[in-house]
Order: structure tokens, then C-alpha cells, then sequence
């Protein structure tokens, strides 16, 4: 019955169109493990043969696993540091009325949108205006601007699923502010804190631009690969090592979501009876 | 009441923005009282509910409990506990963690903390449901488990928002049931919201009837299903017909009235409630309304002898409602029905299909005289 109504009908063509769509999304992005297998030099058609030389090479090379470091570090540094200030502005955000709360979530939201050569340059001349050396302290600075909003966009459904009376029941039973943050909103939200934690660490990972821009001497990740480019002899590991960043992404951000699916879960089961 | 109030409300007052949630209420609740706050939703109950457990400031007045003055005092280190209206479990924990909660400020040793949940769970009949996860509980059981959690704590008052609302109507009247009981046992003050007129009059010692953040009335069940004050009581506690009527004399054997349908009733002369004094009745000329329940009213198929105070109608529509039934009566210069409540202890007094003609007969006592609205 319901696969027939009227809402639910299928409609033929649109799947079709959907299917297209996902294809033209996701099959340039394949290409790069496929080439990362291929015995050859050079990336065309027809392939030659299957090989694992080029994830091998990428092992022996000393430079890949200290720029993996630097990118781990920022990662880790900034996912925690982000999610920490993204649960207290979160809470802030959805818990109080803060006037201008409309104005401020869209100042946070913001770097998602603007240019992120704009947040570079800006930042660069503020930090040698400053005469603060460019490190990884920098990116990791640059970092924060931009995983922010991934934290706060993850959190917020977390902390309006569920209902505000849980906290104040915690207050009625004689815990006071602090000790209701530990006790009962923390575990609460806590798969957002989760998915949280993996996203920012992606996105930081991922990024280029304003590493490009704040980095010293010390190349992240994605720096690495840009370098490496201008050789073509190194292209094929270049390929393996984005065919790994790629696998690793969709692993993390989709265990993320995992852990946090259902964001209301806490309001569910609040007015179930 | 004033010298033993334990709960004291007094000239609160209390603003959302431009919009006056509570104006001027004034409440004595004494030791041990089980009492409820009565009214439509939007009346002010809940906020006066949320004042109390300190979740609203007041705007104006003060609120005493137990002699102290609450202002100041923060939700967390107030003598009082809350049920909620959704119970507020905490979903991450399990049971004997809900019911242990307020317990970390005890400092007690583990054993004595679990020996004092089972002791809980003894008394909401849950036995053996300490390691139940929060989802794993039916409407009920939440229910009891948001009573345990307050109770363990001994607070000197208990505050219930509509515990009983999202229940089914069996389980609601069962839990009716247990909490009075409840109450008894542990003899701490409950002050109970909610807007079920019958609920109310089950459970209470006393109820104070809400609309719009006053006061309209505050009585004992009894008092205010027998003699409301106002049009707005009478016609919110169960089922009341009104009659337009003009005041033609007062004496010592009570007042005499003109009434459209009724024709000249004599109804009895009384106080205007506590703290005010006897009243002389309002003046002859007066306009009133005058009430009278519907199962004060005795239908007959023939002209009740004896002088009593009666009236000729005609039956338009009626229902059979097992027990008892329901009739709808035409009176001549009366533009509305009169209802009328019967027993059905001998049978259906009339014929529910009956198209002659009926009297309605009533004893002059269980009339009511209510200011005009």
C-alpha cells in the first residue's frame, strides 16, 4: 500500500538522474586508487598491470611520515580544542538567550563560506605584523577558524534533542551548575563530542589553503602531496598515499555519524511512554 | 492557617516580557496539605509551580518555605523536590542511578545508598528494577521512578506537574489512588498541578482554582463543587446550569428570586467565604445567576406534590449512560437547555424517547446565587 501512495510512487526518471549524479560525484575521485595500482609511470588508459611498489616506496620515505606527524598533531590538537569551545558555545547558543544569538551563530558559521585565502592572507599579516614565527602553532590557529563551525553545527542538534527539564531535574535534585554539566549534559551529548572530535580532525587533515599560507618549515600533509607533484616520478605514490587520505576520511566521518545517528535520541526517549 | 503556614505565597507576581503570567497571588499551604493548583493550561499554575522550585524568578512578592524567604535561593539548595511533567529520567542512567541521584552531596557509604533505593523502589512497588535501563520502562513505571528520585531525598515539600497526564485513564485513576496513599505515609507537603477538575477534587485537601494568574477560588473539593464563588468556578468544576434571575427580597429564610425558566425560587442565605463577613445578600433588584448541578435536579413524569419547587419542561434529548442518564430539558422563556443528571438505581426514571410533558423538582438548598458576570 504505502510503496504506491502518493508521496512514496516511484519515479523512474529521477532515479535514474539520482544514480547519474553519484557517478559524476564519486567516479573522478576513484580514479585515484585505481591508477595507484597500476604498474606504470603514467596515468592512462590502457593500465598495464597490478602492483603494490608505489604504497611500498611511500613507506621508506622518511618526509611522508614526518609530515604525517605534523598533520596528526595539528588534527589532534585541534579537534579537541575545537569540540571543547563548540560544546560551551553550543550550550550557550541553544541553553541561554543571548541577544543577538542569530548574528553570532552566523558569525560562526561564516568561515565556511568565505574564502579561505581571504582567512590566510589576513592571518599572515596579522602574525608577521605580530612577529609571531610561522609553525605549526599557526596552522593549527588557521585550523580553528575553520573546524569551529563543523563543531558547532554537530553539537547544536545534540544539545536541542533533548529537553532542558532533564537539567533542571539535576538542579531540583541539588547539583549545582557545574556539577549538572558533568553529571547529565556531557554524556548526554556525548556522541556529538564524538562525531565532533572526528570531523574537525578531518577537516583539519584535509586542509591545504591555510596551511599553505601559516606553515614554517614543517609541511603537513597535504602540503606534502602538493610538493611532490612537480615530479613525475613520484606521482604514482602521490596516488597511493591520496588513495589511503581518501579510505581514512570516509572511515572517520562516517563512524562519526554512526555514533551519532539520531541526534534527538535524547528527546525520543525523554517523551516516550 | 496563617500561624501554621508552612508554604507562604504572598502578592506574587510574575512577568514574561509585557505579559503577566501571575498577578497578585497570595497562597497559605499548611503542613502535610495535599494541595492542588487547579486550572485550564495557560492559567499560571505551572509558573507558579516553577516559581516555587526556584526555575522562575518572581517579578513582585515573596515566597516563604518553611519560614524562609526563597528569593535568593537557587533551585539546587531549595527544601523541595520536583516530578516533572515528563518525568525527566535521565536516559543514561539506570534505574537505582535515577532514584541515587541526589544522593552524591550524602556522602554515604555504598551499601547504605543502595539499601536506601531498594527501600524506595519497596515503596513504589518496583522491586528489583534497579539495574532496568531508562528506556526499558513503561509510562508508569517512569512515573514512580520520578517519585522515588524526589522522595529519597526527604524534601519538606514535593512539587508534581501533571505526573498523571500522560498516563491512560486506568493507570491514572490507579495512581490517583496510590499517591494519596503515598502522601499519607510519608506526610510531607504536595502541591500538585494539574488541570483535571476531577483529579483535583480525588486528591486534594484543598485547590486553589487558577485563570488568567489569579485566584478565582480556593476551597476544599466540597466547597468548591457546592458552593463556587464565580460563573467561572461553578461552570469549571463539573457540570452546572445557570439561570438569569433578578434578586426580589432578602429575608431571614433566605433570598427570594425572579428566574428566567424557573419562575420565583427561594434560595439559602450564605457566607461570602472565609475571612469575609456574613453576608446580608445582595440587594433586592440585583441582577444574578443562579446555578443549580445537574443531578441536584429530580425529573418526574407527573407534578411532584407536597408544595416543593418545581417546574414544567419537556424532555428534548437524552442518553442512557449505564449507571446513570443524561437529559436535556426544554423550560419554557429559557433559551438554553437544562441538563439533568439521574441514577439509574431503579431503573430509567423516564423513558429516554418520552415526548410529554416532565417537572423538574429540586430541594431550595442546593440552589446557588452567583454574581452576574
Amino acid at each position: 500500500m504505502s510503496s504506491d501512495s502518493y508521496i512514496k510512487r516511484k519515479n523512474r526518471p529521477l532515479q535514474v538522474y539520482a544514480v547519474i549524479f553519484l557517478i559524476v560525484l564519486y567516479v573522478p575521485v576513484l580514479f585515484l586508487p585505481l591508477f595507484s595500482f597500476n604498474d606504470s609511470l603514467y596515468v592512462r588508459f590502457p593500465l598495464k598491470g597490478f602492483t603494490w611498489q608505489w604504497y611500498g616506496e611511500l613507506f621508506e620515505r622518511e618526509p611522508v611520515w614526518s609530515a604525517l606527524m605534523n598533520s596528526i598533531k595539528i588534527g589532534a590538537a585541534v579537534s579537541v580544542l575545537s569540540t571543547a569551545m563548540g560544546v560551551f558555545a553550543a550550550k550557550a547558543i541553544t541553553r541561554y538567550r543571548i541577544p543577538g544569538r542569530g548574528p553570532l551563530v552566523g558569525f560562526i558559521m561564516l568561515p565556511l563560506v568565505v574564502p579561505l585565502i581571504i582567512f590566510g592572507v589576513a592571518l599572515l599579516v596579522l602574525l608577521s605584523q605580530l612577529g609571531v614565527p610561522l609553525s605549526l602553532y599557526t596552522v593549527a590557529l588557521g585550523h580553528m577558524i575553520i573546524c569551529l563551525p563543523f563543531a558547532v553545527a554537530t553539537l547544536i542538534p545534540r544539545f536541542e534533542g533533548f529537553d532542558k527539564s532533564i537539567e533542571e531535574a539535576s538542579a531540583d535534585l541539588g547539583e549545582n551548575a557545574w556539577w549538572t554539566f558533568w553529571r547529565v549534559t556531557l554524556p548526554m551529548v556525548l556522541p556529538g563530542v564524538i562525531a565532533s572530535l572526528m570531523l574537525t580532525f578531518t577537516v583539519s587533515f584535509d586542509e591545504f589553503i591555510l596551511a599553505f599560507f601559516l606553515s614554517g618549515t614543517q609541511p603537513t600533509l597535504p602540503m606534502y602531496i602538493w610538493g611532490q607533484l612537480r615530479f613525475p616520478q613520484e606521482f604514482p605514490s602521490i596516488l597511493a598515499l591520496a588513495s589511503m587520505i581518501i579510505a581514512m576520511s570516509f572511515i572517520v566521518v562516517f563512524i562519526g555519524m554512526w555514533i551519532n545517528r539520531g541526534a534527538s535520541f535524547g528527546a525520543v526517549k525523554g517523551d516516550e511512554t | 492557617m496563617s500561624g501554621q503556614a508552612f508554604i507562604s505565597i504572598r502578592q506574587v507576581e510574575k512577568y514574561f516580557g509585557k505579559f503577566q503570567a501571575i498577578d497578585d497571588v497570595s497562597i497559605e499551604i499548611g503542613h502535610g496539605e495535599f494541595f492542588s493548583l487547579l486550572g485550564a493550561s495557560g492559567c499560571g499554575k505551572t509558573t507558579l509551580l516553577r516559581m516555587l522550585a526556584g526555575f522562575e524568578a518572581t517579578s513582585g512578592g515573596e515566597i516563604f518555605i518553611d519560614g524562609q524567604p526563597m528569593s535568593d535561593v537557587p533551585p539546587h539548595m531549595r527544601p523541595v523536590n520536583m516530578v516533572f511533567q515528563n518525568y525527566a529520567i535521565f536516559p543514561h542512567l539506570n534505574v537505582r542511578d535515577n532514584i541515587a541521584y541526589g544522593l552524591r552531596k550524602h556522602r554515604l557509604a555504598r551499601a547504605r545508598r543502595h539499601e536506601m533505593v531498594e527501600e524506595m523502589l519497596e515503596l513504589i512497588k518496583l522491586p528489583g528494577f534497579g539495574d532496568r535501563k531508562a528506556n526499558e520502562l513503561s509510562g508508569g513505571q517512569r512515573q514512580r521512578i520520578a517519585l522515588a528520585r524526589a522522595l529519597i531525598l526527604k524534601p519538606k515539600v514535593l512539587l508534581l506537574d501533571e505526573p498523571l497526564g500522560a498516563l491512560d485513564k486506568q493507570l491514572r485513576e490507579q495512581m490517583q489512588l496510590e499517591l494519596r496513599a503515598l502522601q499519607r505515609t510519608v506526610g510531607i507537603t504536595f502541591v500538585f498541578v494539574t488541570h483535571d477538575q476531577e483529579e483535583a477534587l480525588t486528591l486534594s485537601d484543598r485547590i486553589a482554582v487558577m485563570s488568567r494568574g489569579r485566584v478565582l477560588q480556593l476551597d476544599t473539593p466540597t466547597g468548591l463543587y457546592e458552593t463556587p464563588r464565580n460563573r467561572e468556578v461553578a461552570s469549571f468544576i463539573g457540570t452546572m446550569n445557570f439561570f438569569d434571575a433578578k434578586v426580589s427580597g432578602t429575608g431571614a429564610a433566605g433570598i427570594e428570586l425572579e428566574a428566567a425558566g424557573l419562575g420565583r425560587i427561594r434560595a439559602p442565605l450564605r457566607d461570602g467565604g472565609p475571612g469575609s463577613a456574613p453576608d446580608s445578600g445582595p440587594a433586592p433588584g440585583a441582577r444574578v445567576q443562579v446555578a443549580i448541578r445537574p443531578e441536584k435536579l429530580e425529573l418526574s413524569a407527573t407534578p411532584p406534590g407536597g408544595g416543593a419547587a418545581s417546574v414544567e419542561g419537556r424532555v428534548e434529548t437524552a442518553a442512557y449512560l449505564g449507571e446513570r442518564s443524561h437529559f436535556f430539558v426544554r423550560l419554557d422563556g429559557l433559551d438554553h437547555l437544562v441538563a439533568v443528571s439521574a441514577q439509574n438505581r431503579e431503573g430509567v426514571p423516564i423513558g429516554t424517547d418520552r415526548t410529554g410533558p416532565v417537572w423538574l423538582s429540586w430541594n431550595p438548598a442546593s440552589v446557588v446565587v452567583l454574581p452576574d458576570a
